[in-house]
Order: C-alpha cells, then sequence, then structure tokens
C-alpha cells in the first residue's frame, strides 16, 4: 500500500463521527459573512446597508490576483458592513445580513439530479470556477481558479483529490465521499478538463473502505481517475505528502506542487467545483463536522457560511461541560477557538471539543536527543536543532537546515517524550527567516 | 463565563514520554538481571540493591544541593544506570565498588554536564571505566556461574572468554587448540551462560530485551545492526586471513559485553546521533573500534572504550551527517 517516504505520526483515529449522515443546519437569523475567507487580499463589499440579497448573490468582489468573491448565504437586508472578530480572536471585515425567509437566486439549478456532462471549456471553467468563489477546502482556502491556471513554463500531468483526510476526528470529506461520490467525481472530471490532463487520481487512506468500495463502483464511468488506498498516515494530506504518496515524486525545497506536474485539490473543492460549475451555485455553503468523545452529538452538518458558531454549539448539543478547548479543523493543525461567536467561513470543517485531560500540555522537561523528532518530521528536518536555533535566533544556521522547509504538521510535538513545544519555536523562527530572505535583493 | 484554553497546534500529544521510554530500557534489562540473580544469587540482589540506592541518592542530593533543581529521580533514568552499572560490574565485587561507581556515573558523567539529556558520555560506562583502570584487580575477577560452565575450566577459573582466550593466544595457543580443550566456550554454552559481569552472562537474556525494545519503539535497530554487522565482517576478514591466530566472528559477538553494550550502552539516546545515517557511522566505528582493542590492545574487552571513544564523535556526526530531506528525488 502506497504511502509517502520520509517519517509521519499515528495518532488515534478517532473518527466517532463517521456514521452520522450529513444533515442541514437550520438558517441563522443573522449571518455575519467574513471579506477574509480565502487565503490572499480581503475581498470588497459591493452591497450597503438597507440592500436586500438572495441566496447566492454576489455581495463583494475580490481585490487582488489571489483573492476570492464573497456570495451571501442567505436572504434578507443587510444590517452594514462591520469588524468582528474571527475564531482565532483576529479583527476582519464581515457583511451583516439580517435573513428573511430563504430566497435563492434563480440562476442556481437547486434540484437533485447529478449532472455528468461537462458543456463549458476549460477556460470558461477556470473563470466559473472564480466567478463562484471556489477556494481549497482542505485548510489553506487557496482561490482555485488560481490554482487550476498554472504559471507560464510550468505543465499539469495530473489532477490528484485529496482524500485522505489523515486529520483525527474529521468526518466531512469522508461523508461527502460516502453521500456524494459522484458529484465529487465529476467536479474532478471538471478540472482535469480546466487543466488539460486526462489522468486523475482520488487519494484515500485504508481507513474509509467504505468510501474507497464506493468510489471504485463509479470505475467503468469515470476510468480516467484512479482510486489509490493509502496507508493510513499522518500528515498523508499534506500536499507534498500526497504527492510522493500517490506518485511517488518529491516537491522540491521551496518548489511548487506544480513543478512535479501535479495539482492537488480536496474533495470538499471537487465537490464545490462540481456544484459551481454544473449547477451554477456559489460556494456559500460548507460541510463541516461536530465532534470529541465528550460532545452532546456527533454530527456532519452543511452549515451556511456567516452561521455563529456559537449557534451550531447550541443546536448540537451545547458546549460539553468538561470541554478545556474547542477546535476548528484537526487536533493537529486546526486552531484553537478564542471566540466562539465567530461566524462559519468557507473553509470551516469542524467544532472539536477535547477535554483537559486530552488537551492540556505537560510540562516541559530536557531534550534526551531521543531523535524521535527527526524520525518522525516528514519534510527529513531536525526539529530538535530547529528549536534550539530557533530560541537562539541564530536565524543564518537555521536557514541553513532548511527552517522554511518545515509545513507545520505538528508532528515533532506530537512525538517529543519530553513535552518541549518543537513546533512553536520553530514557527515563530521560520516566520522571521522567511521574512529575512524575502527582504534580501533578487538576483 | 467558560474559560477555554487557547494555544497553537497540535492540540493532541502522543503516548511516548521520557518516563515511560526509561522504564522500557528497565524492563527489557529484567530478563538479564533475572539470569544473573539466579546464577549468583545474594551477591547479585546485594549488587543490584547498593547500585539503585547510591545512583537514586546522589542524582537526588546534586539535583536538590547543587543544581537546585526539581526532583528527577522519578523519570527512571538514575534507575536505568544503576541496572547497567549493576549489570556491567563483577557480582563478588566489594560493595563499595558500586557506590564509587554510582557517584562517578550520576555525580560526574551525569549531573556535572546538568543532567538528562546534557552528558557527552554515557554514565554507566563512565563508571564502569573508572573503576576498570583504578581498581583492575577486583573489577576483572569473576565468579563463574554455578553448575552451567563446566569442570573444563577449572584451571582458569575468573578468566572471561575473552580474557582466557586472549591470555591462551599470547601463550602460544592456536585458537582450535583453545577451542578444543574448552568444549565450555562452545556457542551454545556461550548463548546460555558464561564467566563475566553480571549482565555479560547470558546473551539470551539480552537478546530478549532487545526484541522488546524494538517492539515497543523504544530504539531503532541502526546503532545495534551496524555494531554486530561491522564486528562480524572485520573480525570475518581477520579470521579468514589466519585462523589460527584470531578467533571466529561468531565468538566475537557472544562474548564480553558485545550484546548489553550493543543493545543497551551505544543506544543511549543522549550520547548516540540523531540521524540514521549518524548512527550507522557511530555504530561501525564502535565494531570496528571493539575488534581493534580486543585482538591488538592491552584489555581482553573494548567495547565500553569503542562505545565511549565514539561517544565523544557524536557532535560532530550530528554536525555533519543530516538527515534525509524531502524534495531531493
Amino acid at each position: 500500500m502506497k504511502t509517502f517516504s520520509i517519517g509521519g505520526v499515528h495518532p488515534a483515529d478517532n473518527k466517532i463521527s463517521a456514521d452520522a449522515a450529513i444533515e442541514q443546519f437550520p438558517v441563522p437569523e443573522v449571518a455575519y459573512i467574513s471579506m477574509s475567507q480565502h487565503l490572499g487580499a480581503p475581498a470588497e463589499p459591493i452591497v450597503a446597508a438597507g440592500d436586500k440579497v438572495k441566496v447566492g448573490q454576489l455581495i463583494a468582489n475580490p481585490a487582488g490576483f489571489i483573492s476570492a468573491p464573497v456570495h451571501s448565504s442567505v436572504s434578507g437586508t443587510v444590517k452594514g458592513i462591520e469588524t468582528i472578530k474571527d475564531l482565532a480572536g483576529n479583527f476582519c471585515k464581515a457583511v451583516v445580513i439580517e435573513v428573511e425567509g430563504d430566497e435563492w437566486v434563480e440562476t442556481i439549478d437547486r434540484s437533485a439530479e447529478v449532472v455528468s456532462e461537462i458543456k463549458l471549456e476549460p477556460k470558461a471553467i477556470v473563470d466559473k470556477i472564480k466567478e463562484m468563489g471556489i477556494v481549497g477546502l482542505g485548510g489553506a482556502t487557496f482561490p482555485t481558479g488560481v490554482k487550476l491556471s498554472p504559471p507560464p513554463g510550468k505543465k499539469a500531468e495530473f489532477l490528484i483529490i485529496n482524500g485522505a483526510e489523515c486529520e483525527p476526528y474529521l468526518t466531512s470529506d469522508y461523508r461527502l465521499l460516502v453521500e456524494c461520490p459522484e458529484q465529487v467525481l465529476i467536479g474532478a472530471a471538471i478540472m482535469m478538463k480546466a487543466l488539460g490532463v486526462t489522468k486523475g487520481f482520488v487519494g484515500v487512506e485504508e481507513n474509509k473502505p467504505k468510501a474507497i468500495e464506493i468510489l471504485k463502483g463509479f470505475h467503468s464511468k469515470y476510468p480516467q481517475i484512479e482510486i489509490v488506498t493509502l496507508k493510513k498516515k499522518y500528515p498523508q494530506g499534506g500536499e507534498k505528502q500526497l504527492i510522493d504518496a500517490v506518485v511517488g515524486r518529491q516537491v522540491p525545497s521551496m518548489g511548487l506542487p506544480i513543478d512535479t506536474g501535479a495539482v492537488v485539490q480536496n474533495v470538499g473543492t471537487a465537490f464545490a467545483v462540481y456544484e459551481a460549475v454544473q449547477k451554477n451555485k456559489p460556494l456559500f455553503e460548507g460541510i463541516m463536522t461536530v465532534t470529541g468523545q465528550c460532545a452532546a452529538q456527533q454530527k456532519n452538518y452543511r452549515h451556511r457560511v456567516g452561521t455563529p458558531l456559537s449557534k451550531i454549539m447550541e443546536v448540537s448539543g451545547g458546549i460539553p461541560e468538561n470541554a478545556a478547548k474547542i477546535i476548528s479543523g484537526g487536533p493537529m493543525m486546526g486552531k484553537a477557538i478564542n471566540n466562539i461567536d465567530a461566524p462559519t467561513l468557507k473553509g470551516t470543517s469542524s467544532i472539536l471539543y477535547l477535554t483537559e485531560e486530552q488537551t492540556k500540555r505537560k510540562p516541559e522537561s530536557n531534550c534526551i536527543r531521543c531523535a524521535k523528532c527527526v524520525a518522525a518530521c516528514p519534510m527529513g528536518l531536525e526539529p530538535f536543532l530547529l528549536n534550539k536555533l530557533a530560541k537562539a535566533k541564530r536565524w543564518d544556521d537555521a536557514e541553513a537546515n532548511k527552517i522554511y522547509d518545515c509545513i507545520e504538521c505538528g508532528c515533532c510535538s506530537f512525538t517529543c517524550p519530553a513535552y518541549i513545544p518543537l513546533l512553536d519555536n520553530i514557527r515563530l523562527g521560520k516566520a522571521t527567516v522567511m521574512k529575512i530572505m524575502k527582504s534580501r535583493p533578487k538576483k | 463565563m467558560k474559560q477555554l484554553l487557547v494555544s497553537p497546534s497540535p492540540h493532541v500529544h502522543g503516548e511516548a514520554n521520557t518516563r515511560k521510554l526509561m522504564r522500557d530500557v528497565v524492563i527489557a534489562l529484567l530478563p538479564a538481571v533475572a539470569v544473573s540473580i539466579y546464577f549468583f544469587g545474594f551477591s547479585a540482589i546485594k549488587m543490584l540493591v547498593v547500585a539503585l540506592v547510591s545512583c537514586l541518592l546522589v542524582e537526588w542530593l546534586i539535583q536538590k544541593f547543587l543544581l537546585k533543581g526539581e526532583c528527577t529521580i522519578c523519570d527512571w533514568s538514575a534507575t536505568v544506570t544503576a541496572v547497567l552499572l549493576m549489570l556491567n560490574l563483577p557480582p563478588a565485587a566489594p560493595w563499595w565498588i558500586m557506590v564509587i561507581g554510582a557517584v562517578v556515573a550520576i555525580g560526574i558523567a551525569k549531573m556535572t554536564f546538568g543532567g538528562l539529556g546534557q552528558n557527552l558520555f554515557n554514565p554507566a560506562l563512565v563508571g564502569r571505566v573508572f573503576l576498570l583502570v583504578s581498581f583492575p584487580v577486583i573489577m576483572t575477577t569473576w565468579t563463574t556461574p554455578e553448575g552451567w560452565f563446566g569442570a573444563s575450566v577449572d584451571a582458569v577459573s575468573g578468566a572471561t572468554p575473552l580474557a582466557f582466550v586472549k591470555e591462551a593466544l599470547k601463550n602460544g595457543a592456536t585458537v582450535q587448540e583453545i577451542f578444543e580443550a574448552n568444549p565450555g566456550l562452545s556457542w551454545s554454552q556461550l548463548l546460555f551462560a558464561r564467566v563475566g559481569s553480571a549482565g555479560e552472562i547470558s546473551a539470551i537474556a539480552l537478546l530478549i530485551g532487545f526484541v522488546y525494545l524494538l517492539a515497543r519503539k523504544v530504539i531503532r535497530p541502526h546503532i545495534t545492526l551496524s555494531i554486530w554487522i561491522s564486528v562480524f565482517v572485520f573480525a570475518g576478514i581477520l579470521w579468514l586471513a589466519n585462523p589460527a591466530r584470531f578467533v571466529d566472528p561468531v565468538f566475537q559477538l557472544l562474548t564480553g559485553g558485545m550484546l548489553l553494550g550493543s543493545i543497551f550502552m551505544a543506544t543511549d539516546y543522549v550520547t548516540s546521533p540523531m540521524t540514521p545515517k549518524g548512527q550507522i557511522i557511530f555504530g561501525c566505528g564502535i565494531g570496528i573500534l571493539t575488534v581493534l582493542i580486543r585482538t591488538f590492545g592491552a584489555y581482553p574487552e573494548g567495547i565500553s572504550f569503542a562505545i565511549l571513544i565514539m561517544n565523544a564523535v557524536v557532535p560532530l556526526i550530528n554536525m555533519y551527517v543530516k538527515p534525509k530531506r524531502f524534495g531531493r528525488k
């Protein structure tokens, strides 16, 4: 069975919400639609207080090449454009809409019929994806249209759909693969057409046998897309690790995935692309998991973007008494929620409750030089050394030891028997080193 | 209002921690301890108790009164050193030798550098070598395990197979003559019981510990295997060149502190390299130095010195040998 070649760890799976079918989460009374839902410049609102909007109506334009438009997820009256705090506590601009009814723009095809015929030409597909505000839903929320337009001189050879979902607890991609497998495959086929490639892969980890079986059942209909079963290992879903696992090519240091001929898109993104291109539906809904051993209920929701997290917590049984930390995303790379009233975003993938026992950091002790961090690092770095160099502010040495290659997967901190917060220090060091590298005059 | 924890990722931690790892090393050493108690009875138990008490006490005292840090004796690392020290000494040695060994091992080799994780040399080995150099007679007076190592070695009672063979070779005998005259040196005997320090007497017990360490993922096999392979290859070349003058490679692997050293001392986290490639270089260095010292040096056994010499090279190996980076394919 295939997997990536260097490092990796095996955190407990904990996919306890895997059997909860996706439910439609009720439309909120007030939606807070953030302008910063993607990597890159925040979108610029084009509505003002008092405007009436419908579900799916464009409310903000992209502000630059790496940016994405934002559409309303509800119908009602715009209350205003406010500065709100996101879930990590950072300020961002948001369009606040008082909800009235649920009236969709007429152009969206709301039928359940699966449309498999791809009518649009490659250029039109990319334009459509950009217009519909599709962003990568695997975590980084990079605008999908940009990723589907390789820079001049670079040529895509194949598309890889990321169905690894290697983070413990998360099950939203799994549910999509089980409930809407054909839509995901059509989404993949659309992106393959846009890229002009004839070969596609869907990488799924072995712990999702049902999804693998269902996808393989579509082989005769979509023979150009190969389903690849991957060994369970974190961080398989990392872009670089997935390419290595599926086709055995490694993205060069400081390079882009396209340097190996690969374009990687998440399962959720493929589904969003399907809806955008075949159903004319902008990205204003997302699939998210509500889970944790202490959670009152295990849920997978389709939520409207802009729904306050606190509302979702309330409907799904409330914040458990013993929850010490609430995470948006997986336990390895997710963000700890600082503001439970923050709204959901396009890329919000989960609310995960962890108890103090599960998540509280233990006091750090001496490094015993066990080299477990070196063995675990999927990028072949020496976390113990980078930690030391970053703490000592030895930026030149940190750069020489490739601190900039760190993907911040957290394997080192996870595995450290002395509970040293390796990634905390490396992350700071990496940011500083990257800043220094950028400030140098280009040759 | 409920207070929530907020911190950067990752938000969960794996199973491993220092205490568990060190405890696993102690568990892996238990078969060897059991065998030595079986053969040497009360004297082995006495040595173990003295080693434990003195190692833990020295660490506790230094941590409390000199370093003024938190108590560290619960992390099991001093226990590992104590058990290793006990297995490294002749079971019949006087108890105060063990106390001196513990003071040197923990006090000088470990705590002087700042405690666990900071030391350059393996503490138990420093203790052993200090004693070997300071009390050569006591440290090389070995008791024969009762009932196992037949009457054939009566004449050389008190010498380890390595010392015995070396002495005989020096007196002009060929390897064949020595082995024919001493059936007690056969492989099967070496596997189960032989003359030596408490930890040297049973190869099987040590190998069980090795399998346990690998199964529990406490260590990776790189260091141990590269020691064995390099000893086998180097000793094999010598043996092929002149089988009358040099003992065979399997004898080299099964005798002396080879197994105890390669499984439990060379693999010490703190004093071994961080990368697989570095660990292989480290292991090969130990293997070659051991055979060199055993064959051409003044001492019959050389693995303690070989490990300590290679310990000193570790910082250099760490500086120049880097792991295989991602993106070089």
